[in-house]
């Protein structure tokens, strides 16, 4: 693993989530009612909505175009839906947030 | 052997005793008489035709084909004139028909009280279709009415008639209404909503004379109060219709005396109804009048039963009341009172006990425990254990948690679910194991909830309970799967019990997630923001996309930026900072709109900020194109140019712009204002739209014209520029305090009613008054420019990404 300090957890909305561009696509980074971070693929699997800017409730987020629902600890689409998009590893230490590089390269990231 | 059965009125207890004689078999050649030129049809249900929610049609219980198909001879309209006892033969218009068995069905007559003036044209009672039907027609030409008495019967007419359009008012002699069912706490209440509905109501009145000379003018009470009326409605009381048994030689009181078989002095002719006495009781609910029913088809089949007359509770059929009681709660020796307040609310309980039981119950406003209130009176069940939280209901029994499924699944086969047609749980059940699979179904098969209708619910818990999953409960929809409240329930819930935050609803109303999902969230701000401006902090992240970045997400994640142009009118200044700002940033597409503007699409979320800047430099601000809010106000060019334009379209529109934006509504808003009623402007499939005459202005509201289409519905029409604004002001503000989220005003509307609406925003000055007001408290917190606020290094900043790495990388 190779942490990189992306910015502070302050920088997030609590409930809500900022974009982070790499070369293999944007990613969100989510921050909980509860201070967690998570940090996925930002395009629904569905028609590829920016999930950076959904609802976050509980652990999941709802995409803002058509209303999927996905979980941000497995990616998984609920209920009816089937779809699936690429989590990563991201943790807090001392307010700031960190992501893992070098799953962000791999496109099967975890 | 066939024999003959002679019934005379074809009533609902008739009707009943008819189908439970042809369910037992036998052979029978049935001659039926009626006064009205028509069959049997749900005569509780007139109210509901009155008040416009039913038609004749759906009320009716037994048309032709049911008749011709058990040879029911019906001899509709046709008066039996005497009974030939010792020929065993009825007299009437066509004739003499002889019988074996005669029922007398002739159920009751209105009670007219005797003053002067009573048979001028324009007095009616109400107790039959034609009553009903004269009443409706009455209400054609909107006009005063004036109901006398203040009981079940009246008050229901009351409603429908103000449902109709009529001014109402209702007198009753007693100190406060509906006194046979309700103390004077719970009447009060009833008066109170009643007279929010625009309802005069005026207790301790006694008419002295109905005046007129073609027809009634009006009515005279004793202190000398005189009172206009075009339509007088007696519904004082009913007395058993007697006169064919009195002259026939059978004994009769109040009413036609029978013993428990239903059997009159004579024991060939039986007796059912509301023309029946048993034991010294007269009977005018339908329970009783069924329970009747089933006695009269058992004795007529030579089988024994008796009817027992029992303990029967009330509801009155007006929508949007709700109203119980049972039993008896006259104050007396030995009976102690339990009484529960909620003044917010509007709810009253008052359970009144003897020697440990339950013997009355008086509900107001919430009356959801009122069947096991009344179950507990019928059984004379032991109350001491749960004394101390029999109030608050069944769900409060024991340490089980309220589930109302649960309560009816543990409901005994013998408990009665329908009070009218004697319906026990264990008939349904039978009815669900015999393939019943929808409250349809039950209806058909049990009657159960086809009278009243009250019990639908309870019904379908039942279904519920049997048919576990296979059943889709079709009642109110919770507003999401957090909770099984509705929208309704919630936004009650937050003035009731002044909930200001979002965690305060999810804990007090018990949230079945953490912090609500991606559907309640947006209508919990909402309800929150609108009905406490001054407490509640808007929650970005529990809005929706637009609302949060104020511009509308495109399908390719990019934004559309749209300026407000007040009534649809610009200026060349404002045309060229538009344009300059389309070409400086690139926008792919401008669209004109039809809401009289300008879009620009396809901007990326970074860029709107700036572009807001510019446009804000140029004097323009957000045009909230993407709210759940006020959006545009549609105009025409009015006097300024037109040559038909009656009014100064353009500027009341602006007006109405200038002092609606920025305010947040449960769905979008959009207004028009036209200067004709060549209505250029398309205002009336507008929520609100403005027609401008010569003599003033037509406000209508309501319209739409999206998924479906739809014109206004007038709301007011008034003289000044000054009371539209206050008008539509107010209504706004009405639909704000009280809409569902996500619904349109016109879906508000048909839930509410236009009436209800009128009342509070055009009739009760004082109340439009308070509207506008607090519009105006909310206006100083949320008119304010979202462009402006967001035009900073900030929010550039936040609206960019956190992080690029493709940068570092290439470091």
């Amino acid at each position: 693993m190779s942490w990189i300090d992306i910015g502070a957890l302050d920088d997030i909305p609590v409930a809500g989530a900022r974009l982070v561009k790499t070369h293999h696509g944007c990613v969100a980074v989510f921050r909980t009612a509860e201070d967690e971070v998570f940090a996925t693929s930002d395009a629904c699997p569905h028609r590829g909505g920016p999930l950076s800017e959904g609802i976050v409730h509980g652990r999941k987020v709802t995409c803002p175009l058509h209303n999927w629902v996905l979980s941000l600890e497995t990616g998984e689409a609920q209920g009816a839906d089937e779809g699936r998009i690429a989590t990563y590893p991201a943790r807090i230490e001392g307010g700031r947030v960190l992501l893992d590089v070098a799953s962000l390269c791999r496109r099967d990231a975890a | 052997m066939t024999k003959r059965l002679v019934v005379i009125g074809a009533g609902m207890a008739s009707g009943r005793s008819l189908e439970h004689l042809f369910e037992m078999g036998g052979d029978w050649d049935v001659t039926l008489f009626g006064a009205e030129p028509r069959g049997n049809y749900n005569r509780i249900m007139l109210s509901p035709v009155l008040s416009g929610e039913k038609t004749y049609a759906e009320i009716v219980t037994h048309d032709d084909a049911w008749y011709a198909e058990r040879r029911v001879t019906c001899r509709f309209g046709e008066t039996v004139t005497r009974i030939d006892r010792s020929r065993k033969v009825v007299v009437s218009a066509g004739g003499e028909t002889p019988y074996d068995k005669l029922l007398i069905a002739t159920g009751s007559a209105p009670f007219i009280i005797p003053v002067e003036g009573r048979d001028l044209p324009g007095v009616i009672s109400y107790r039959d279709l034609d009553d009903t039907y004269a009443m409706i027609d009455a209400a054609k030409n909107p006009a005063k009415a004036v109901v006398i008495g203040g009981g079940l019967l009246g008050l229901e007419a009351a409603a429908g008639l103000k449902a109709r359009g009529m001014d109402v008012t209702v007198l009753h002699l007693m100190g406060h209404l509906m006194e046979r069912q309700l103390d004077e706490a719970a009447g009060y209440l009833l008066r109170k909503e009643l007279t929010e509905r625009g309802i005069d109501v005026i207790c301790r009145a006694s008419t002295a004379a109905l005046l007129g000379e073609e027809r009634v003018e009006g009515v005279l009470l004793e202190d000398n109060t005189g009172l206009e009326a075009d339509l007088v409605v007696m519904a004082v009381g009913i007395r058993p219709e007697t006169r064919i048994a009195t002259d026939a030689g059978l004994d009769v009181g109040r009413g036609i005396t029978v013993d428990g078989r239903m059997v009159t002095s004579d024991p060939d002719i039986l007796a059912v109804g509301e023309c029946v006495e048993l034991d010294g009781q007269l009977f005018g609910l339908v329970a009783p009048l069924y329970e009747q029913a089933k006695v009269v088809a058992a004795t007529l089949c030579g089988e024994e039963a008796a009817f027992v007359p029992r303990q029967t509770s009330t509801k009155l059929k007006v929508t949007g009341v709700d109203l119980f009681s049972a039993g008896d709660f006259a104050e007396g020796e030995g009976r102690e009172d339990i009484v529960f307040r909620d003044p917010a609310r509007g709810v009253y309980k008052r359970l009144v006990l003897e020697k440990d039981r339950l013997i009355g119950a008086v509900m107001y406003g919430d009356t959801a425990d009122g069947n096991w209130f009344f179950g507990l009176i019928r059984d004379g069940t032991d109350v001491s254990e749960m004394r101390d939280t029999l109030i608050f209901g069944p769900a409060y029994q024991g340490a089980a948690p309220a589930d109302p499924m649960a309560a009816v699944a543990a409901l005994p086969p013998e408990a009665e679910i329908c009070g009218c047609n004697g319906v026990c749980k264990g008939r349904i059940v039978e009815a669900i194991e015999g393939g019943a699979a929808t409250l349809e179904d039950i209806r058909a098969r049990t009657k159960a909830s086809s009278s009243c209708g009250t019990c639908s619910g309870l019904v379908e818990q039942v279904l519920a309970a049997t048919l576990g999953d296979d059943f889709v409960m079709p009642a109110a929809k919770p507003m999401c799967g957090c909770t099984d409240l509705t929208h309704e329930d919630v936004r009650r819930l937050i003035k009731a019990r002044e909930l200001r935050s979002m965690p305060a609803v999810w804990q007090e109303l018990g949230w079945q997630t953490p912090n609500g999902c991606h559907s309640c969230r947006p209508a919990l701000n909402f309800y929150l923001l609108a009905d406490w401006p001054l407490d509640y902090v808007d929650d970005p992240q529990s809005r929706f996309v637009n609302e949060r970045n104020h511009a509308n997400i495109q399908k390719d994640g990019t934004y559309s930026v749209m300026p407000r142009i007040w009534g649809g009118v610009t200026t060349p200044a404002e045309l060229r900072a538009i344009a300059d700002a389309a070409e400086k940033y690139d926008v792919p597409m401008v669209k004109v709109t039809g809401g009289q503007r300008i879009d620009l699409l396809g901007v990326p979320k970074e860029v709107l900020p700036r572009m807001w800047a510019d446009l804000n430099a140029a004097g323009m601000v957000s045009g909230h194109a993407y709210t759940k809010g006020l959006r545009t106000v549609k105009t025409c060019v009015g006097t300024d140019f037109c040559r038909f334009g009656t009014q100064d379209s353009t500027g009341l529109g602006i007006r109405l712009e200038r002092r609606l934006w920025g305010s947040w509504t449960p769905h979008k808003v959009k207004m028009g204002v036209s200067g004709c009623p060549r209505n250029c402007a398309e205002a009336t499939c507008k929520d609100v739209g403005i027609v401008c005459v010569d003599s003033g202005f037509e406000i209508g509201v309501g319209g739409a014209a999206g998924m479906d289409v739809k014109a206004v519905e007038p709301l007011a029409k008034v003289a000044t520029e000054d009371e539209v604004v206050e008008v539509v002001v107010a209504f706004v503000q009405l639909y704000r305090e009280n809409g569902k989220y996500l619904d349109r005003p016109y879906k508000w509307i048909a839930k509410v009613g236009m009436d209800w609406i009128k009342a509070r925003v055009v009739d009760d000055l004082a109340e439009r008054q308070a509207l506008v007001e607090r519009f105006d408290v909310s206006q100083s917190v949320y008119q304010k420019d979202p462009w402006a606020e967001r035009a900073t290094p900030e929010v550039q900043r936040a609206w960019s990404p956190l992080a690029d790495l493709t940068m570092e990388a290439a470091e």
